[in-house]
């Protein structure tokens, strides 16, 4: 009888080929019509080491990562005895012939005889998992030809052979794994992570600026828009550090560029007085905050919701900012755009947290409808009046004109220093006073647009599970599992985590019998905010600080 | 030209005498001399007294960070091809807290002119030793002498091939004016070193002081010989050269941008057509 779902993990040394086959079967199952969570664990260096890439997969919806194992891809001894303890009882071990399977159910792949040179054993491995899933080879046999096509004829056929014999191999042992569901999905989607989902909304929004100093686990950020971006036009300069990326940006954000700034923590911190400066001299610039464990270096290829507390308060000084924390690529996308429209709107500093388990897990993601973008916000090129044009003009909303200098004969003046209406360097407390007074009158304006975090459930619930940016599937999952226990469970997923409206949230957050704060990171950071900003204090809140991502299985354990 | 009075008068927070006054000159002379109307010309600065120098002109100003005058003028300049971009700052601002990024911008080369009010000593902070401050000179911060060697940043351009490289003297302003003119018509990244004394904390490099030293390279010189560029560069001491201490021909950072990306930016909206099709590859 085929499962509904399948739990495969992928695991050796880095280098040796562990994310080809993982993205090859990933994407197979995507088109396919399957639900996948794709989750990455690797360390800290280049070759070497312990590193998997799971794939959790089904017919129907899946929201998160699981920590039991059905299909272990064990390309060397260590994998096998590392996860041997999360076996479930189908589970299956696929391995070199050569590696003892100590006596677990399992499958000896002869790679040596299956591959005509070692560079084949991905295809190898392709072919035998094809064969357990039961899933349709011209899925996977259309990825190969796609992918080796530019490698010559030659190469495709020797691949697909490979692949095509290792099915035959697999299915004449009979080994009997129980197939995965057939998928009822027959529209399209996109195979796609977290971070390109991000760096595709900028775009979307007009972003054709980046400046970046690499830092994992933003750097794909980066990647996608060097990758992608040329052809929208996209300027994308590596700065010699953190301060100056952001610097740059706001240089070129001042001259009239739509910038994104990728980063993490560690090379965040550096950026703090770029933030400040954004706030003082009211700078559009979009930061993409990709979180790992801190602090310091930290664990810096492993997970971890700690920065927000960072975030919420980095720079001197008070200014307005807007902060976002999508939980799904489709967030990532439609956030980022909104969070490049606020930023040009409000002239503020706006953030997109994210983190390393969604930056690299990659999703079956619905396709994005273009055609429904709302406008993004823009400055004027220029003003019939150039003579009495004062950049920081003082307004009920607190947003004043920007223009873009070089475009008329107005001058746009700013400054790092408290500054007059005209932007020129003041000591006029009176003046100091009015300035302060109007930048903080967009917080109004950016409270006003701030999103409603999203309840999946009942109003009143028993169980109340609140969460914010990745942690949305596991939370999801969880308050599934308990109201399949008949417990009524409902997820508070915060997607915008500042500023907070308490109408939008307050009256779920009373009603609910049980309130339970989940978080990735040892104080719980959302927790403190929502009790500052509203006095609501959780009494109960699950952490997680281990550096992998929350799962529904451990905050059931925790509740 | 354009007449220096559109380039306005103000009132500055510098010490009577200082040298900041003749480079403010020198620099309206320049901008008249380029024919750049106030709105075509954008100088970024740091922080500092020679950071102030912007507010004391009439044009578009980006008055950010301590040492971070390069990055936003870069970025100002890689985002609007209607600006001629300068940057203009102290020596602390610039090789001291800003020496990371005087280092990229020579290795980028992004077409820019970079002005250093070089008075050797921080005079904000009530005259502590800067970076180009001499070895073994005394302040009331260093009483025993200053320990590292100062920096050398015209010797440091060079090396880099930095295609303009200049070194005045603040007291000469029509010299200095003439500098800043062929700095900025030049392709790429220009440095002019501006010596300049500070009346109020630095009393070994006095007005006195440089008047004794400082002489104008000759049409003899010829400033694109990198070899003797090098020589006129560590010649600092009994004689300081000022002038075109080296042409270089190194071609700039926007000829390596992607032929796609349309400038001015502010110009530019996204296709999302082009849009459409990327995604695609990702079905």
């Amino acid at each position: 009888m085929p499962d509904s779902s399948v739990n495969i993990v992928i695991g050796g040394e880095a280098g040796q080929g562990l994310v080809t086959v993982g993205d090859f079967l990933a994407k197979a199952l995507v088109r396919a019509g399957y639900e996948i969570v794709v989750t990455q664990d690797y360390q800290s260096r280049i070759r070497g080491g312990h590193n998997t890439y799971a794939i959790r997969a089904s017919h129907e919806a899946v929201f998160g990562p699981r920590e039991t194992i059905d299909l272990l891809v064990a390309l060397n001894a260590q994998t096998v005895s590392l996860h041997k303890d999360k076996l479930t009882a189908r589970a299956m071990v696929l391995a070199d012939e050569a590696i003892d399977l100590a006596g677990l159910s399992g499958l000896s792949i002869p790679f040596k005889t299956l591959c005509p040179k070692p560079i084949f054993e991905n295809m190898a491995a392709l072919g035998v998992l094809a064969q357990l899933l039961c899933i349709e080879p011209a899925w996977l046999e259309g990825l190969i030809t796609e992918t080796f096509h530019k490698k010559g004829d030659q190469v495709v056929a020797e691949n697909l052979k490979v692949f095509a014999d290792s099915l035959a191999w697999a299915h004449a042992r009979n080994a009997g794994f129980s197939c995965i569901a057939p998928a009822e999905r027959t529209e399209k989607r996109y195979f796609m992570n977290g971070n390109e989902a991000i760096a595709l909304g900028a775009l979307a929004a007009g972003a054709n600026f980046c400046s970046y100093y690499p830092m994992t686990p933003s750097t794909s950020v980066a990647a996608t828009l060097i990758d992608k971006g040329g052809q929208m036009g996209m300027l994308v300069e590596q700065a010699e550090d953190e301060i100056a990326a952001i610097n740059m940006a706001l240089g070129a954000s001042y001259a009239g560029a739509r910038v994104v700034v990728p980063t993490s923590g560690g090379g965040f911190a550096l950026m703090v007085e770029g933030v400040s400066l954004a706030g003082m001299t009211e700078t559009p610039v979009v930061i993409v905050l990709a979180q790992r464990p801190g602090p310091a270096t930290g664990l810096p290829t492993r997970t971890e919701q700690g920065d927000l507390s960072m975030v919420l308060y980095a720079g001197h000084g008070d200014f307005p900012r807007a902060v976002y924390a999508p939980g799904t690529p489709e967030q990532c996308f439609d956030v980022t755009y909104r969070a490049m429209d606020q930023a040009e709107k409000w002239q503020s500093p706006v953030f997109v947290l994210t983190d390393q388990y969604l930056a690299d897990s990659f999703r079956a993601v619905t396709p994005f409808d273009l055609s429904r973008l709302p406008r993004v916000s823009s400055p004027e090129l220029g003003t019939d009046a150039p003579d009495r044009y004062e950049r920081y003009a003082d307004t009920p909303s607190g947003v004043s004109p920007r223009l873009i200098p070089g475009f008329g004969e107005h001058l746009v003046v700013l400054d790092s220093d408290e500054h007059t209406a005209d932007g020129h360097i003041t000591e006029d407390l009176g003046v100091r006073i009015r300035m302060v007074d109007k930048r903080m009158r967009k917080a109004a304006g950016l409270l006003a647009d701030c999103l409603a975090p999203e309840v999946t459930g009942s109003a009143a619930p028993d169980t109340l599970l609140v969460c914010w940016g990745s942690t949305y599937g596991p939370a999801l999952e969880a308050a599934r599992n308990l109201r399949e226990q008949g417990v009524d469970a409902a997820v508070m997923h915060f997607l915008q985590v500042y500023p907070l409206s308490p109408e939008h949230f307050l009256p779920t957050l009373e009603a609910a019998r049980r309130v339970v704060m989940v978080e990735g990171n040892y104080s719980g950071q959302l927790a403190l905010l929502i009790k500052q900003e509203t006095g609501f204090a959780f009494k109960e809140v699950i952490t997680r600080y281990d550096g992998l991502p929350l799962t529904a299985a451990y905050i059931l354990e925790r509740l | 030209m354009i007449p220096t009075q559109q380039y306005g008068e103000f009132e500055t927070a510098w010490c009577p005498g200082c040298g900041n006054f003749s480079i403010n000159k020198a620099v309206k002379k320049a901008l008249s001399m380029l024919d750049l109307a106030p709105h075509r010309v954008l100088i970024c600065s740091g922080i500092g007294q020679a950071a102030k120098s912007p507010h004391y002109l009439r044009c578009n100003c980006f008055n950010g960070l301590h040492g971070r005058s390069l990055p936003p003028a870069q970025g100002a300049a890689l985002a609007n091809t209607e600006l001629t971009v300068f940057a203009e700052s102290g020596d602390g601002c610039s090789y001291g807290e800003g020496g990371n990024h005087f280092l990229a911008a020579m290795r980028r080369n992004v077409t820019m002119t970079y002005l250093v009010h070089d008075n050797q000593i921080y005079g904000l902070t009530k005259g502590q030793a800067s970076p180009t401050t001499a070895q073994g000179q005394t302040t009331k911060f260093q009483p025993g002498g200053v320990a590292s060697m100062p920096f050398n940043p015209v010797a440091v351009a060079v090396t880099m091939d930095v295609p303009f490289v200049a070194r005045a003297y603040a007291a000469e302003a029509d010299h200095l004016a003439d500098l800043i003119v062929q700095a900025a018509r030049h392709p790429g990244f220009a440095l002019v070193d501006i010596l300049q004394p500070c009346v109020s904390f630095n009393k070994v490099n006095t007005y006195a002081w440089y008047k004794q030293r400082c002489y104008k390279l000759g049409p003899e010189y010829d400033p694109t010989d990198w070899a003797s560029a090098m020589r006129k560069a560590q010649e600092f001491g009994d004689q300081i050269p000022i002038g075109v201490i080296y042409k270089g021909s190194r071609p700039p950072f926007e000829g390596r941008i992607d032929a796609r990306v349309r400038r001015p930016l502010a110009t530019s909206k996204p296709d999302l057509g082009k849009l459409a099709e990327i995604l695609e590859t990702y079905a």
